[in-house]
């Protein structure tokens, strides 16, 4: 026999999806948001970027494979909720520990299965990203909603507080702090060759996997410790990581990276890409319904390549706000630098000058829609990608960036140059 | 950089005729790769022999060449057309096989012909095991362990340091032929023997079973930039050891997490780059063991395959139309995406659903042949279904099958084996799903299960889901059953016939009760990202959700519903009457929607027409799209069997059926009211009778004498159909007639011995009628019309036995009250005419007839069907001269079941047909048997032993082969006859007579030709074994009279090298009719 507790999902325009519970009992509020990723539900989940927000998967069977401990993200659950068509009754993987549902129990994770989500997706689609309320204790819609209304929303939140880590650990070394259970490291060099500070807003272990493999020992920080603090582990370079919640709200951070700029190579990835920017003097704005899967196409304008993207954001960089366009460094083309896909179209990666840092370079353009996906500050020694190169869930393409950050250690100025040796 | 301009002519090869392993996905694609090509700009020059295709219709290419795809006849339209490229990753293997061949003969390089879409390197390493696996060493990446075999004590030696079970895989043979799973000596020697001989280089891979371990496909796209991207993952429910094409297979994979994913990703992109695949889609196959994880690679298909079809229909990515794309020039950023228009084909789809795909076998027609499946390929089509879950896409896949079920079990219909219950569990069977529910349903657990048949248990999950549901519908009435329950039952994808079944009602009752309580259907679209992007392309599949998607209509709509899954006897053809039909509504100004469930047609790409509902063909499926699409009219006589059988019950639930009535159609059908119709005529028929009962049949075989042909009335393909010589066979047949078509009676029909056989195909617009095409059969009427070759314009009758053929043909189409297409089979002996069937609806030969003669009979008779008059669509007379004989010739799968008989009967038994055409019938005869691979021999033995009927006839056959040069070899009987006439023969023994006999002479290719006419009904005698060994050694083999001497005739074309190429654009009884204009789109 079959049984099911009802639960609602409720949006703050007064939209209600009806479903069951599939993880614990209760109630819980964030930006209703969407992810196409077909798999890899346990990186998604345990990713910390999603504070804040009730995660619906567009991929009707989740929980398949069950759980383990070496796909874990970061040391819990950081998202408000989960919404999904089917969740699995079994796990059936070699590398299953446990069902997905034991793992929303054991976390106290609210989830709401039996939702009709691709009318979510389309509605947020076309109403764009808002707040909303999970429940499987009230279902009242009228309240449900009520409470959406009430609820805080994103727009300048500082949420990277809530996930980042309070003390400082070297990857490998120790249990990260707030840890319960071992992590996978994945393989450690025996003998590094960079260290790497890494600047944690809500980091995915794969990132520090990824800089595990490409010879670096990592230290990673809280968000909070200052450039002279950094300075002072004597890094080769310094990483800012992904994280939730608006970009504009973490003033901190991005003054700290323009405290460092120039005076060590920097990296930064999704959250870390939005604070390069806003260090170098750009705006940023929300989009409609953000990024958020595993089949973003983002064209490399430097090699001319074609990169499948896992990505995970709702902020976007506006690029011609740095600066003007430098038409002699940019192919001798005065295109408007508004206008992503014209560049894409020439095949050319513009570059506008930041009257205080320079010339700095578009790199990455999603081919969607044509949106900033990578800069350079050329004379600073600093890039950054909007998407995640350490994919965890998604395709590999774009795992050279970290061999991008070596040659930029190295001194290196061909940091895109391919695959080469590094 | 886009698009190249130094190439201006391509040539593309197509598939030839649908045989198992290659069937009509290879017209979906090699149409897809014409439209695209031409839009572009290129002149496309076009190879193909199958005339049932879409590909071959003249607006396609500029060029359309309905010729053998052969090295020999491709070489010659080179040598006409001298095209700039040649794309040969289109065709499947057929066309690949022809491109290696062409290159390596230096055909291409002395024509300066460049092979585009994938190099020759590439091809060879892709196809060639033994390259490919050092390839894959290069990259890191584990193959099956193996050793190559040249000799069975290559193979011996193998087995004995790998031990069993041991996998052969004879090299460059199709769709796995030849290959197999041995597990001890005795089959070892006997699959290795049969592999070597089937490879073209006698070389056969013995590898280490990997048998149980999860199988995967990846379906992989690489441009000239080396941008790469997955269409699809599709995963096998049947785990390794049956062919993907025999396996149930879902998209995307289900059970690998993202690590397992990506490793595999990366290693199918790693693959096409190490093999030089520089631009097109490709298809890399995966073993994964469940236990630890460990992949190997099975192997990659440098070219469009039958997976990359059901890919592009379960993704809406066209593989095809993209590759041919890629392959002059552009880079998959620089094309968009079709349904979204505005992102572009530089990416991975997302999908918010689940497919699934299930193949349709066909053992019943050969029976004696083993039906376990393996890894080479048996099934002849396949379904595929689309739901929002697993559970839902397999129910709907399991009631596409057109097999008498309606989903996967709570029919009443399940017949198990109970003594070897468990063995229909662990040998992969065609019921095995079957057994799996019902074991499920029995309280055996998900592992138990799981361990008998290596289904992964989250599919066995699933299936128990399934199970549970139907157990909760058991435990109350119709009445009973709550919104919830209802809804979970259709979400689990149970049929309301299946809820009618459990609840112990009926159909009809169910759906009133869904209705009352608001369950409704509800459409989705698929629109390639998960909802991601407003797509405006009308794909839909049902589900049971909140919303639903479908947009409401500007122009009135027409239904058409499509044929179902490919199975003998109805196949391309109905599909490409739906097409045609589509095509000629939509220009006629309606908006068409057509609702099929085979992914491998054109039908079911996405813009054949206006809208697509990929659903399954039933009553409950067709009329929930009827209630949001409200057709003014629904086609349901163009996609043969399946959509006729709805006609009745959609007429009776108010659907406006458009053209000729299901009245009209039952009434040609029902053999009393029709031999009124005629007699009222005065037009002749075999004496016949119906019989419900074996008594009735005694009664009517003493009133109309044997033979007789016995057959059970409403079947297609002539299911059932035998000719009884007496009354213990005839008492036979209808017993199991019975079993085929239940509810209708077994019908009688005296058999008429050694007539011609005559099939027309017309249009009757309810007060004029159109002849489209006569054909005159090869074979004499006995053998099933499908089965036999035919050829336009007739080569025997005299003009005026087809001009009275023809005006019973009028007065026939214009009495049953004719509204559409129409196909009669008559049969001529003595001079007299006598009407075999009459079929009020499209036929199976009518994309032959239009191919031969010009004219679009489905488009003229769909815009017919729509209120148009025969008078105003100004079509070419039907008295033109016809300087052009068209042969069609029938493709017999036997090599694909061995133990089962060849001889050809009633019953239809061929996969698919192909066209030779020549200004004379030897000629064209000669090319249609060419096409079929059938080289005929011009010269050595021919073995001849013939029944005591044909021992006359024989002689000038023989005759005529002695004069070619064929030395003869009899049996003591024909031999006589052939000695009497003066002809030099060599006896040699019967299998029963001793050694060495006829079966040693073929098995050591002491003879070339074999024409063995069948003895009577036996089939385990002499004539079964030479035929048996015929097809085994593939030595051409002839079971009728009139086949050996339109096959002697042909020789002698051969011979005489009078074979030349024309391209149907330069038929002079083409004579295009401009009302009816080409395809659209």
């Amino acid at each position: 026999m079959i049984t099911r507790q009802p639960a609602l999902l409720v949006l703050e325009d007064g939209t209600v999806f009806r479903g069951y519970s599939c993880g614990a009992s209760g109630e819980t509020a964030g930006e209703a948001v969407f992810n196409t990723s077909m798999a890899g539900y346990q990186e998604i989940f345990t990713d910390p970027s999603y504070a804040g927000q009730i995660v619906t998967m567009t991929s009707p069977h989740i929980g398949n494979y069950g759980m383990n401990g070496a796909d874990m993200e970061s040391r819990g659950v950081f998202a408000a909720g989960f919404v999904m068509r089917e969740m699995s009754r079994t796990s059936s993987s070699w590398r299953a520990e446990e069902t997905l549902r034991e793992f929303f129990e054991r976390l106290g994770v609210v989830a709401i299965e039996g939702v009709d989500t691709r009318r979510l997706t389309r509605h947020l689609r076309e109403r764009g990203a808002m707040r909303s309320i999970l429940s499987t204790v009230d279902l009242d819609p009228e309240s449900l909603r009520a409470k959406a209304q009430a609820s805080p929303g994103l727009v300048g939140r500082d949420l990277v507080a809530e996930v980042a880590v309070r003390e400082r650990f070297t990857w490998g070394d120790d249990m990260p702090s707030g840890c319960e259970l071992p992590v996978d490291t994945g393989v450690l060099p025996v003998k590094p060759r960079f260290r790497v500070v890494a600047f944690d807003s809500g980091i995915k272990y794969n990132i520090l996997r990824s800089l595990a493999e490409a010879d670096c020992e990592i230290v990673v920080v809280p968000p909070t410790t200052s450039a002279a603090e950094a300075l002072a582990l004597e890094p080769d370079g310094v990483f800012f990581a992904n994280g939730p919640g608006d970009p504009s709200a973490v003033t901190y951070l991005y003054e700290t990276l323009r405290e460092l700029l120039g005076q060590k190579p920097i990296f930064g990835i999704c959250l870390g890409h939005q604070m390069l920017s806003l260090a170098l003097g750009c705006d940023t704005y929300k989009l409609k319904y953000g990024h958020r899967g595993g089949n973003q196409p983002v064209k490399n304008l430097i090699t001319g390549r074609v990169e499948i993207t896992s990505q995970n954001h709702g902020f976007c960089v506006d690029f011609s706000s740095l600066g003007e366009l430098d038409v002699a460094a940019s192919g001798g083309l005065d295109l408007d630098p508004t206008d992503l896909g014209a560049w894409v179209s020439a095949g050319v990666a513009p570059v506008v000058l930041s009257p205080k840092f320079g010339p700095v370079q578009l790199t990455h353009v999603n081919l969607n829609d044509m949106t900033v996906e990578g800069v350079r500050a050329l004379e600073q020694r600093a890039f950054s990608v909007q998407y995640h190169p350490e994919a965890a869930p998604g395709p590999h393409d774009a795992r050279y960036l970290f061999g991008a950050f070596v040659r930029l250690m190295q001194g290196r100025d061909d940091v895109f140059a391919g695959e080469d040796e590094v | 950089m886009p698009r190249r301009n130094d190439i201006k002519k391509i040539l593309l090869i197509g598939s030839g005729p649908i045989v198992i392993g290659q069937a009509c996905e290879f017209d979906y694609s090699g149409a897809q790769a014409c439209k695209v090509l031409r839009e572009d700009g290129y002149e496309v020059i076009l190879v193909n022999s199958n005339p049932a295709t879409i590909m071959t219709d003249p607006e396609f290419a500029h060029r359309t060449y309905i010729e053998p795809v052969t090295p020999e006849f491709v070489e010659k339209v080179i040598a006409v057309e001298r095209p700039d490229a040649l794309l040969p990753t289109l065709g499947g293997q057929t066309g690949l096989n022809c491109a290696v061949a062409l290159a390596e003969s230096g055909v291409l390089e002395k024509y300066g012909v460049e092979l585009i879409g994938a190099k020759l390197e590439a091809i060879k390493m892709g196809e060639d095991r033994k390259l490919f696996g050092e390839a894959m060493a290069r990259i890191g990446l584990e193959v099956p362990y193996g050793a190559y075999a040249y000799t069975i004590a290559d193979a011996e030696a193998f087995a004995a340091e790998v031990g069993y079970p041991v996998v052969i895989r004879p090299s460059f043979t199709m769709g796995g032929a030849g290959g197999g799973i041995v597990y001890n000596l005795d089959e070892l020697r006997e699959q290795v023997a049969h592999g070597i001989s089937l490879s073209p280089i006698g070389e056969v891979l013995t590898e280490e079973s990997v048998i149980g371990w999860k199988e995967y496909e990846m379906e992989v796209m690489r441009d000239v930039n080396d941008n790469a991207v997955i269409v699809c993952s599709i995963e096998n429910i049947d785990a390794m050891g049956v062919h993907t094409g025999d396996s149930i297979t879902v998209a995307p994979a289900q059970t690998l997490s993202d690590r397992e994913y990506q490793v595999m990703r990366d290693a199918s992109i790693a693959v096409l780059r190490e093999i030089g695949v520089e631009t097109g889609g490709s298809n890399v196959q995966f073993a994964v063991n469940p236990a630890d994880g460990r992949m190997v690679v099975i192997e990659m298909n440098p070219r469009v395959s039958r997976s990359s079809a059901l890919a592009s229909k379960a993704t809406g990515f066209p593989i095809a139309k993209i590759a041919a794309k890629l392959a002059v020039g552009y880079t998959l950023d620089e094309i968009n995406n079709d349904i979204t228009k505005v992102t572009p084909a530089c990416f991975e789809p997302s999908i918010d659903y689940t497919v699934v795909k299930v193949p349709r076998w066909a053992f019943e027609k050969f029976k004696g042949t083993d039906t376990t499946l393996t890894t080479r390929m048996k099934s002849v089509g396949e379904a595929m279904a689309i739901g929002r879950t697993f559970t839902e896409a397999l129910g709907k896949a399991f009631r596409s099958l057109e097999n008498g079920r309606i989903g996967l079990g709570a029919d009443g219909k399940d017949v198990f084996d109970e003594l070897k219950f468990d063995r229909g569990l662990t040998v992969p069977n065609e019921n095995r799903m079957f057994y799996v529910a019902d074991a499920l349903w029995r309280g055996r657990s998900v592992e138990e299960v799981s361990a008998l048949t290596h289904i992964d248990p989250w599919f066995l999950d699933h299936v128990k889901a399934q199970v549970e549901v139907e157990g909760m519908v058991r435990q109350v009435s119709l009445e009973g059953m709550t919104a919830d329950l209802m809804r979970m039952a259709k979400q689990h994808g149970l049929s309301d016939p299946q809820l009618a079944y459990l609840t112990r009602s009926d159909e009809k009752a169910v759906r009133a009760r869904r209705l009352e309580l608001g369950v409704k259907a509800t459409f989705k679209s698929v629109d390639t990202c998960a909802g991601e992007f407003l797509a405006t392309t009308p794909y839909y599949y049902k589900t049971y959700e909140d919303e639903s998607e479908v947009t409401t209509a500007t122009r009135p709509r027409v239904m058409i519903l499509g044929a179902g899954p490919n199975r003998i006897g109805q196949g391309i053809e109905f599909d490409y009457c739906c097409v045609h039909a589509s095509y000629a509504l939509h220009d006629a100004g309606f908006e068409t929607v057509m609702v099929n469930c085979n992914p491998e047609t054109v039908s079911t790409d996405y813009d054949t027409s206006d809208r697509l509902y990929f659903e399954p063909l039933t009553f409950e499926d067709v009329m929930d799209i009827v209630d949001v699409e409200q057709p003014i009219g629904v086609l349901v006589t163009f996609g043969g069997q399946t959509p006729l059988k709805l006609a009745r019950a959609l007429e009776e639930a108010g659907v406006p059926i458009l053209g000729t009535k299901p009245e009209a159609i039952d009434l040609a059908e029902d053999r009393e009211r029709f031999a009124d119709v005629l007699d009222r005529l005065g037009i002749a028929y075999p004496a016949a009778g119906i019989a419900r009962s074996a008594a009735e049949a005694i009664e009517v075989a003493n009133r109309i004498g044997y033979p007789l042909l016995v057959r059970p009335s409403y079947v297609l393909g002539g299911r059932g159909m035998v000719i009884a010589y007496n009354e213990e066979y005839m008492l036979k047949h209808v017993a199991e007639a019975t079993v085929v078509s239940p509810d209708h009676p077994v019908l009688l029909d005296r058999f008429l011995e050694g007539a011609i056989e005559v099939d027309v195909d017309a249009i009757c617009d309810t007060r004029e009628v159109y002849i489209g095409g006569v054909m005159e059969h090869i074979e004499e009427a006995g053998i099933h019309s499908g089965d036999s070759a035919c050829c336009i314009p007739h080569f025997t009758l005299g003009d005026s036995i087809v001009e009275e053929i023809k005006g019973y043909t009028r007065r026939i189409a214009l009495e049953i009250g004719t509204h559409g297409l129409i196909n009669i089979q008559f049969a001529v002996k003595d001079s007299t005419v006598y009407v075999l069937e009459v079929n009020p609806r499209a036929s199976r030969t009518v994309p032959f007839v239009s191919k031969a003669t010009g004219v679009p009979l489905a488009k003229v008779a769909a815009r017919v069907m729509a209120g148009e008059m025969i008078a105003d669509l100004a079509l070419p007379s039907e008295d033109r001269e016809f300087t052009r004989f068209c042969v069609k010739e029938a493709v017999m799968p036997f090599g694909r079941f061995p133990g089962a008989d060849s001889v050809l009967g009633p019953e239809m038994k061929s996969t698919g047909e192909v066209m030779g055409s020549a200004t004379d019938f030897p000629a064209a005869y000669a090319k249609s048997q060419l096409a079929i691979d059938y080289s005929l021999p011009s010269e050595g033995t021919a073995f001849i032993s013939v029944c005591d009927r044909d021992k006359r006839a024989i002689v000038s056959v023989a005759r005529h082969l002695n004069q070619l040069g064929f030395r003869l070899l009899s049996t003591r009987g024909t031999a006589k006859g052939l000695r009497a006439a003066g002809l030099p023969v060599t006896e040699v023994l019967k299998v029963h007579e001793g050694r060495p006999n006829i079966v040693d002479a073929m098995t050591n290719d002491e003879v070339q030709i074999v024409i063995n006419t069948p003895f009577g009904q036996e089939t385990r005698s002499d004539g079964y074994q030479i035929r048996a060994m015929a097809i085994r050694h593939g030595i051409t083999n002839i079971t009728t009279m009139e086949a050996a001497q339109a096959v002697v005739q042909a020789i002698e074309a051969i011979k005489e090298q009078r074979l030349g190429v024309s391209a149907l654009q330069d038929f002079e009884q083409w004579v295009p009719p401009t009302a009816i204009n080409g395809a659209s789109s």
